[in-house]
């Protein structure tokens, strides 16, 4: 079994790496400030806006994966691969994408003009819980999906052995596993939500969109009014641990038992009007999700040739730190693959990147010189974000092997490297792989909380693609977001398929 | 020849190695790309210094705040006139030692710790093909029918954005909150920084843009694109400066020094205006490259001093908070 005091270690990580870098603003501060005016507004609509998003992510995503989850057919793969790039994409560069196709100009009013129907507008707050559902809907599409796949594939032959209708089937097999994995992937993206900015003001359309990182990036950045930063982060924490713990108690079912650990295929939904329910999910979900990643690839070709020496050092750096960052990230993910560890993990996001890069610059600061730290820095930071989706992937399908083989194990007298290397890491490939492909996808595109860190020499991909829009290059940047975008998915697409290698997924 | 120029920047680095001064210059972020300032800057100044100049980027003052006394920085380049009440009270600034008499501000410059190095003015930028009539003063932009978009910068996160409330207090003064509500129907979307806005703009996605009277100049010389241009209003335009320091803590005073005089030479002066597009604070018009004297520039320049600006700063945001939510 994995042993228990690495577990802690790996916890008090995590606690270590969120609470110590706002104790040490609040230290630095002196003490607590007070809120400013509109921060309790920015509460209310952060929460709401953060619960709408994930509300619509997660129910989009039931009737998605399950539609893929019991059809075959060419493409499937690819598809299922590309689920994960709008998550990926650095944020300016996917809203400039939702834009050209929901915007003014887009595609869609271009449509209902040429139609000669009123235009719709997407500034507002549904035009930010829409780009949330962009990049949150096919994030839950996937650990639901991974949810579906791991019902034994024995139950599915039970069940249409017994001749079950589809409604006993839902009940008996399907809905208490979403039971298990929906509110947890409720919990996840309400908390990264809860942290949005850029995306919550662009598309709000005004003031009234206000966010509390806004607020936190005003009182760090503006008014260095670091009490009132670290105030505002300890109250973002508590929203997601709250979060974290209604999910925990929701969660709740056991599982299928054993199984004889293989994927077979699927008896039910075989129907006409289950078969075209189906085929219209995965058209709807796969046309909004893939038409503003064409529309950023279709912006992105021409900028191609403009990219210097810089641009493609940079995307060096950047894949450099999303190779260490994944291998940091599943290292410290196995231990803490629990229901109590995921959300411990949530804090990992809870916490703003600024104040984690604020408190982490003043802790650092006295034993070592921070702009040589840079890179270093990018990388455990970017493996702390993303471990609660590794959680997240992982948890479930861990804690099914450890209850079904844990005692088997025992009784074997497994070491705990044995257990690791014969037992869980075999069972946990496919997790494993998806959790790896989004890790590295993530950090490939994560900015954020280097800004006192800068090195001129040690300059990541998205922050070039930033740079270059700040000069007036707009058409460099997106050839710099195609590429970001194109290593990203490579990268995702190559870990997620080895974990997918021989098996029937 | 790249094999070379690798080797003879290898050469020159372990000579500085070796027995250079280093001179530590804090920048903004964007000063230190390949399309910024900072690699002329560093150029020319190594040629005439013998030392070694080193730029480190990132958040200017958070990070010179964070550091107190212990920074590294020798100079800081970059700052802007809303924090210099922040920077000055913090101690941290010394005196600039310059004179000042070669600087063509149109405003007056008398501060004897940050040294102007370029300007603008805040102004909607448009393009033509698009905008056939602009708006001709900020009143008729209040009246203009709601179908005209305008995308504009947040005050609470970017330096722009600020710079906008405290222009539409400079106009309308008591009347702010009322402007803003006349204006909200026809702002599109508030952004986080300046690049998004724009990026929205080029997209084709407002007809106007929340920018400086000096971005049209960007798109003459390295586009040859006439179509963009400000729209100048009577009534004014608030006035950006950016500005350099050099720290109290400094050891190297007497380079530092060297630097800041520097910044006022006029090759410094020649090579800012297209380095950063902005107007070097120190050059007469008629040595301004020539997509730059093509420029529409307001006769009206509107500033509040920074303590001005900070007792007006938060009734400015709340104005515009106010007057966008209705």
């Amino acid at each position: 079994m994995a042993s228990r005091p690495v577990a802690v270690i790996a916890a008090l990580a995590v606690a270590g790496l969120t609470l110590g870098p706002v104790a040490a603003v609040l230290a630095r501060a002196g003490g607590w400030a007070a809120l400013g005016p509109g921060d309790l507004d920015a509460l209310r609509f952060t929460v709401w806006q953060a619960l709408l998003s994930a509300l619509f992510s997660v129910a989009l995503a039931i009737p998605a994966a399950r539609a893929l989850a019991r059809r075959r057919f060419a493409g499937r793969g690819l598809l299922v691969a590309l689920l994960g790039a709008p998550f990926i994409l650095p944020v300016i560069v996917a809203v400039l994408g939702l834009i050209a196709v929901f915007g003014q100009n887009g595609l869609l009013n271009g449509a209902l003009r040429a139609a000669g129907l009123p235009t719709v507008s997407i500034y507002g707050l549904h035009g930010v819980v829409l780009a949330h559902v962009f990049f949150n809907l096919p994030l839950a599409t996937r650990m639901i999906l991974q949810g579906w796949l791991a019902i034994p594939a024995e139950r599915f032959r039970l069940a249409a052995s017994l001749g079950l209708t589809p409604g006993a089937l839902f009940r008996m097999l399907e809905w208490p596993m979403l039971l298990r994995i929906a509110p947890s992937a409720f919990a996840v993206i309400f908390v990264i939500c809860l942290s949005s900015f850029a995306v919550a003001l662009t598309l709000g359309g005004g003031p009234r969109a206000t966010t509390v990182e806004l607020a936190i990036y005003q009182a760090v950045r503006f008014e260095f009014d670091l009490g009132r930063a670290a105030l505002l982060a300890v109250i973002q924490l508590g929203l997601a641990m709250a979060a974290g713990l209604v999910a925990l108690v929701l969660a709740r079912g056991t599982g299928f038992g054993a199984g004889l650990d293989r994927q077979v295929a699927r008896w039910d939904g075989q129907g006409r009007a289950a078969r075209l329910g189906d085929a219209a999910w995965i058209v709807l979900v796969a046309a909004f999700l893939l038409t503003p990643l064409a529309m950023v690839v279709a912006r992105g070709v021409p900028g191609l040739g403009q990219l210097g020496a810089d641009a493609w050092e940079a995307a060096r750096h950047s894949l450099l730190v999303a190779l260490a960052s994944t291998a940091l990230c599943l290292a410290w993910a196995l231990p803490l693959a629990t229901r109590r560890g995921e959300v411990l993990g949530l804090a990992g996001i809870a916490v703003s990147p600024l104040v984690i890069g604020t408190g982490l610059f003043l802790i650092v600061r006295p034993f070592a010189n921070p702009f040589a730290l840079a890179l270093p820095v990018t990388t455990l930071v970017n493996a702390l974000v993303a471990l609660p989706f590794a959680l997240r992937i992982l948890a479930p399908q861990a804690e099914a092997v450890r209850r079904d083989f844990g005692r088997l194990s025992a009784g074997l007298g497994l070491t705990p490297l044995a257990w690791l290397r014969l037992v869980l890491l075999p069972r946990l490939r496919r997790p494993l792989g998806f959790a790896a492909g989004l890790t590295a996808a993530l950090s490939m595109g994560d900015l954020g909380v280097i800004a006192l860190f800068g090195d001129p020499d040690r300059e990541t991909l998205p922050l070039h693609v930033y740079r270059l829009m700040g000069a007036y290059r707009t058409e460099a940047a997106a050839g710099g977001a195609l590429v970001l975008l194109a290593l990203s998915l490579g990268l995702f697409w190559a870990f997620d398929r080895g974990g997918r290698v021989g098996a029937e997924a | 020849m790249k094999a070379l120029t690798f080797a003879a920047g290898f050469l020159a680095a372990s000579a500085a190695l070796a027995d250079e001064t280093v001179l530590t210059v804090y920048a903004p972020d964007y000063f230190t790309s390949e399309w910024g300032p900072g690699p002329k800057i560093e150029e020319m100044f190594e040629a005439r210094c013998g030392c070694d100049l080193q730029f480190k980027p990132g958040d200017l003052l958070p990070r010179i705040l964070l550091e107190g006394e212990r920074t590294e920085a020798d100079v800081v380049i970059g700052l802007n006139t809303d924090v210099t009440k922040q920077a000055r009270e913090s101690g941290l600034f010394a005196p600039h030692g310059q004179d000042l008499s070669p600087l063509t501000l149109p405003v007056a410059w008398t501060d004897d710790t940050f040294l102007p190095f370029n300007y603008g003015h805040t102004a909607f930028v448009y393009n033509t093909e698009r905008l056939a009539q602009a708006p001709a003063s900020f009143d008729d932009l209040l009246n203009a029918p709601d179908d005209l978009k305008l995308v504009i910068q947040d005050p609470r996160s970017s330096i722009s954005g600020l710079a906008l409330v405290l222009w539409v207090q400079a106009v309308y003064g008591d009347r702010a909150q009322e402007a803003w509500a006349k204006l909200a129907p026809k702002v599109l979307t508030v952004t986080k920084g300046w690049s998004e806005s724009y990026g929205l703009f080029t997209d084709g996605e407002a007809d106007m843009v929340l920018s400086y009277t000096t971005s049209p100049a960007y798109h003459i010389i390295a586009e040859g694109d006439l179509t963009k241009k400000a729209a100048i209003f009577p009534e004014g335009h608030y006035f950006m400066v950016e500005l350099a320091a050099r720290t109290a803590t400094t050891d190297v005073p007497e380079l530092a020094e060297d630097f800041l005089a520097f910044i006022l030479t006029e090759d410094f002066q020649s090579m800012i205006a297209t380095g950063n597009w902005s107007i070097p604070a120190a050059l007469s018009a008629d040595k301004w490259p020539e997509g730059f004297r093509q420029l529409d520039l307001p006769e009206t320049v509107l500033f509040y001093s920074e303590d001005e600006a900070a007792a007006l700063r938060d009734q400015a945001i709340e104005a515009w908070r106010q007057g966008l939510s209705q």
